[in-house]
């Protein structure tokens, strides 16, 4: 049951204490515990965490225009173009195989949900999460990431955390 | 015999009627209509409530709610099942991955599919830490509601030790998305289990701290007890759920009472807390113990995490077999439920979302009858609706 | 009392050997007061608005605008006035312009008779007290001015709350300055001073200030000045959760800034109020009012120094209150005047009329 007052007016008093005593905190210094929550963006920025969805990235070799991703996005916001060509044979005296070559990948940003669904659904790991979030535009169309500007996120992946004791996940690598 | 009436005489007695009759008229004044508007600091989102005064007493009133709606559950019959969880997410965005959760329930169902112990104790933590999140949020919304603003700011600075939790797991701290059928998407990070016990520390100072400033403090009292007094029967039969009913003395919760396969309430010590008075104090209290109830939660199961795998053997493509299943859980906000109709395609067939804010804001009109406009501005906070909730 | 308290009021251009004509004298009041009302309230937005609130809330507060955020309102009124003038279609044009003007105009006036040392004001009334707390009335015919030339349904709500709340919790500020006035024995402000820098408790032992003998009453003061700022916990009338702002909501641009700057300047105002009446306006503890100190040059600075502080400790108080309490609901305002604050005050006058009597 709630805790009844020692005597009327306990509360008013108790509640001047709380706001006291935290604006003697915000001003203590940082080494004694203290000091305000605030983080003074753009001067200060805060580490997101590994795993945090920032931006999509496309390790573009790994890629074979499968379009599962364009399939499976929520918003159908990533356009995929490619052709087949054929390459040579494997071996001597064989079939030329026929090969998909990505000509155009891109991924709409201002329609992107952030669900990662294409990066959970890509059988052959060509897209990784990176936890960078500063790319505002002023002018929308500019959110429209083509693929030389997905691949140009790529080293700001970071590398697959271990999991905890008790897990029998294997932990991914991110290639290259 | 009286003189006949002239002509005069006739028309001023008839001029003094008329002259009665506009002065009774506009001493019989109806009351004022006042729209609170979409836009309003005290409706949290937009509903806008339309209310008919009589100086400051409330004489009717009506909540009217669909400025958010967002097409729901037409939506998911045009999305496969992984499409769907990210979509629902965002309907009680507070606590959001309360969300995903009967919903994977009632696929699980339907499959016959059964996530791994791990998978159904890293649900059940991530489940109590929306609950946490939700309701001090809560909790702060209610300083700001009473005019105390001060425990707001206090709100929104210890949500973020739960929200860096939840981020630090799934990725995402309001849209996790992180729920499959047959388990979760992925494992717990290194260090997390300890990070999350020190989140919890936090938190149950934050509880005291509130305890302090709001819940104790005599002016909050005098605001919040007695008022939107709400009877036993009547919150039966207008379908509440959650505090609101636990806050008229209902002993009901869907965690203990009728738990779904799936979440392991039943692995842990704790209480439920109901009260008996029904006013608007008694539902914010309850809600305050249920944040310290969440907290204790999370921090008996985070010693008691099995090892194993995290999600079952699930084929790629889901294809869930036709049937119907109802799932409900108590969530942050009450009880919601998903009916999943299935006729064993890609895409669901038809899924009804029983949203526990739409049922919570049902009483409005009956419990403002004869309040004052203030009092108005309590009982909303304390009935705790999100717009996302009552739209869809 | 040793020297009469009238003796202390001179005039500061008289004393300074100048003798200003009359028209030079007044406007030069004038001015000062002008300054005076936008730099003080100033003063009181950017120390507890912005930066004592932020602190209480673990936060920083505006930090861009000027050094370490400082210039923030100077930022804020330079915006509000280059904003459009927007007067609703259906508001009553003559009274919605005129309203913010009356407020501050109650503002103004209140700033002649606050004494900053014993030649330093702008006049000193003999009726000092009566005078203040019947132009901080004034304000009370702006704000329903306001709420009823609105047009508004939520300004007029405000309006009629704030007749009730402001016209009722004008008694007990009116009746806790009534036992200071019995003890000092005059209402001039100076002389009030004065009176309690010689205040004998039982005519023996030295008590500089009126609070000790007054501590309920202050606090009766303190809480009707809330009341009076319309400020939480008895901010109905500008509930911003309910009202939206109430009688200030269809206000914007340099109205809105007159109301801001009313409010906050009323509020240093009823804090000087309070640090002359309870706690000695600008003397010092322990030094008779007739003493040397008072009427030297040196004084001239060291005076405004000390009330200022005990200004700022007094709007502490204040913002205190005002960061940590929900607000009342207006019949719980009304009940908390009527029947606790107006008898305490009773009581505690007719005490101090028969302590003063008696010894």
């Amino acid at each position: 049951m709630p805790k009844i007052p020692a005597f009327p007016g306990k509360g008013m008093f108790v509640g001047l204490g709380v706001t006291f005593k935290e604006m003697v905190n915000t001003l203590k210094p940082d080494s004694k515990g203290g000091g305000p929550v605030t983080v003074q963006y753009p001067h200060e920025k805060e580490e997101p965490a590994p795993r945090s969805r920032g931006v999509i990235t496309l390790f573009e070799e790994n890629c074979t225009s499968c379009m599962l991703c364009s399939r499976e996005c929520p918003d159908w916001c990533i356009y995929i173009e490619a052709h087949k060509y054929l390459a040579p044979p494997r071996r001597e005296g064989g079939k030329p195989r026929s090969k998909n070559a990505l000509d155009r990948f891109s991924i709409d940003f201002s329609l992107c949900m952030y669900c990662g669904i294409c990066v959970e659904v890509c059988p052959f790991d060509a897209l990784f999460w990176s936890p960078e979030y500063e790319y505002s535009e002023f002018d929308i169309k500019n959110l429209l990431h083509e693929k030389e500007r997905l691949g140009e996120w790529f080293d700001t992946v970071p590398d697959f955390e271990p999991y905890e004791a008790g897990s029998e996940q294997k932990v991914k690598k991110v290639p290259g | 015999m009286a003189a006949p009436v002239s002509e005069r005489d006739q028309l001023a007695y008839i001029a003094n009627q008329a002259a009665d009759a506009r002065v009774n008229l506009e001493f019989e004044s109806e009351g004022m209509t006042l729209n609170m508007g979409p836009q309003h600091p005290a409706t949290h989102g937009t509903l806008r409530i339309l209310a008919k005064l009589d100086g400051e007493q409330v004489i009717s009133c009506e909540p009217m709610p669909g400025y958010m709606h967002r097409g729901y559950e037409k939506l998911c019959e045009v999305r496969t099942y992984p499409q769907v969880t990210t979509l629902v997410n965002r309907i009680d965005w507070l606590g959001s991955f309360a969300n995903e959760v009967p919903w994977i329930l009632a696929a699980e169902k339907l499959m016959g599919i059964e996530a791994p112990p791990r998978a159904q104790h890293i649900r059940t933590i991530l489940f109590e830490l929306s609950r946490i999140g939700n309701i001090a949020l809560f909790l702060g919304d209610l300083g700001i509601q009473l005019g105390g603003i001060t425990v707001g700011f206090y709100a929104f600075r210890d949500r973020e030790h739960v929200l860096n939790q939840v981020e630090a797991v799934t990725g995402g701290r309001f849209h996790p998305n992180f729920d499959r059928i047959g388990g979760l998407k992925d494992d717990l990070p290194k260090g997390w289990i300890a990070e999350t016990k020190a989140a919890m520390v936090k938190v149950q100072k934050f509880c005291d701290q509130v305890e302090d400033l709001l819940i104790g403090n005599e002016i909050f009292q005098s605001r919040t007890r007695g008022i939107g007094v709400i009877p036993q029967h009547v919150a039966q039969s207008y379908g509440l759920s959650g505090a609101n009913a636990r806050g008229s003395g209902i002993d009901w919760d869907l965690r203990r009472d009728s738990c779904p396969p799936g979440l392991v309430y039943d692995k842990c010590d704790w209480t439920v807390w109901t009260h008996p008075d029904g006013d608007s104090f008694s539902r914010s209290w309850i809600r305050l113990q249920e944040t310290r109830e969440a907290a204790k939660i999370v921090d008996q199961l985070l010693d008691t995490i099995p090892s194993g795998p995290i999600m079952a053997k699930v084929p790629r493509i889901i294809k869930v077999p036709e049937g119907e299943a109802y799932v409900a859980t108590e969530n942050p906000l009450g009880e919601m439920g998903y009916y999943l109709v299935s006729k064993g395609d890609l895409y669901p067939f038809r899924v009804k979302i029983r949203s526990a804010s739409f049922n919570n804001i049902s009483i409005v009109p009956w419990l403002c009858k004869g309040v004052y406009v203030p009092d108005v501005i309590s009982i909303l906070a304390s009935l705790y609706f999100i717009l996302g909730d009552i739209d869809r | 009392m040793s020297a009469s308290p009238l003796a202390l009021v001179g005039s500061a251009p008289v004393l300074a050997g100048l003798d200003p004509p009359y028209w030079a004298a007044t406007l030069i009041k004038v001015g000062v007061v002008a300054l005076l009302v936008p730099t003080t309230a100033l003063i009181l937005g950017i120390v507890f608005l912005f930066k004592v609130m932020s602190w209480m809330q673990s936060r920083l507060g505006p930090q861009e605008a000027g050094p370490r955020g400082l210039l923030q309102l100077l930022a804020d009124g330079a915006k509000f006035i280059q904003k459009q003038d927007i007067i609703p279609d259906a508001a009553d044009r003559f009274v919605f312009k005129v309203a913010p003007m009356v407020v501050l105009i109650s503002t103004f006036l209140l700033y002649v008779i606050i004494p900053a040392g014993p030649s330093v004001v702008v006049e000193s009334l003999d009726t000092g007290v009566f005078f203040a707390l019947a132009m901080s009335s004034i304000s009370v015919i702006g704000i329903l001015m306001a709420g009823w030339g609105s047009a508004n349904k939520f300004a007029l709500m405000s309006g009629i709350r704030a007749a009730g709340q402001l016209i009722a919790y004008e008694l007990p500020m009116v009746l806790a300055v009534v036992g200071v006035v019995i003890q000092a024995g005059t209402m001039n402000l100076n002389g009030i001073i004065a009176a309690q820098a010689d205040f004998k408790l039982f005519g023996v032992v030295p008590f500089p200030l009126f609070l000790l003998t007054q501590l309920p009453m202050f606090l009766v003061f303190l809480a009707a000045a809330q009341a009076e700022l319309t400020q939480p916990p008895f901010d109905m009338p500008v509930a911003e959760s309910e009202l939206v702002g109430g009688y200030q909501v269809e206000y914007s641009g340099f109205r809105f800034l007159f109301f801001f700057m009313g409010e906050f300047a009323t509020a240093f105002a009823f804090a000087a109020l309070a640090s002359v009446l309870f706690l000695g306006g600008w003397s010092l503890p322990f030094v008779a009012s007739d003493s040397d100190f008072y009427t030297s040059t040196a004084f001239w600075l060291i005076g405004p120094v000390v009330l200022f502080t005990k200004i700022m400790l007094v709007s502490f108080l204040i913002f205190w209150f005002r960061f940590t309490y929900p607000r009342f609901r207006e019949d719980q305002l009304q009940k908390v005047c009527w029947k606790y604050l107006i008898p305490i005050c009773l009581v505690w006058v007719s005490f101090t009329a028969i302590a003063k009597v008696v010894w």
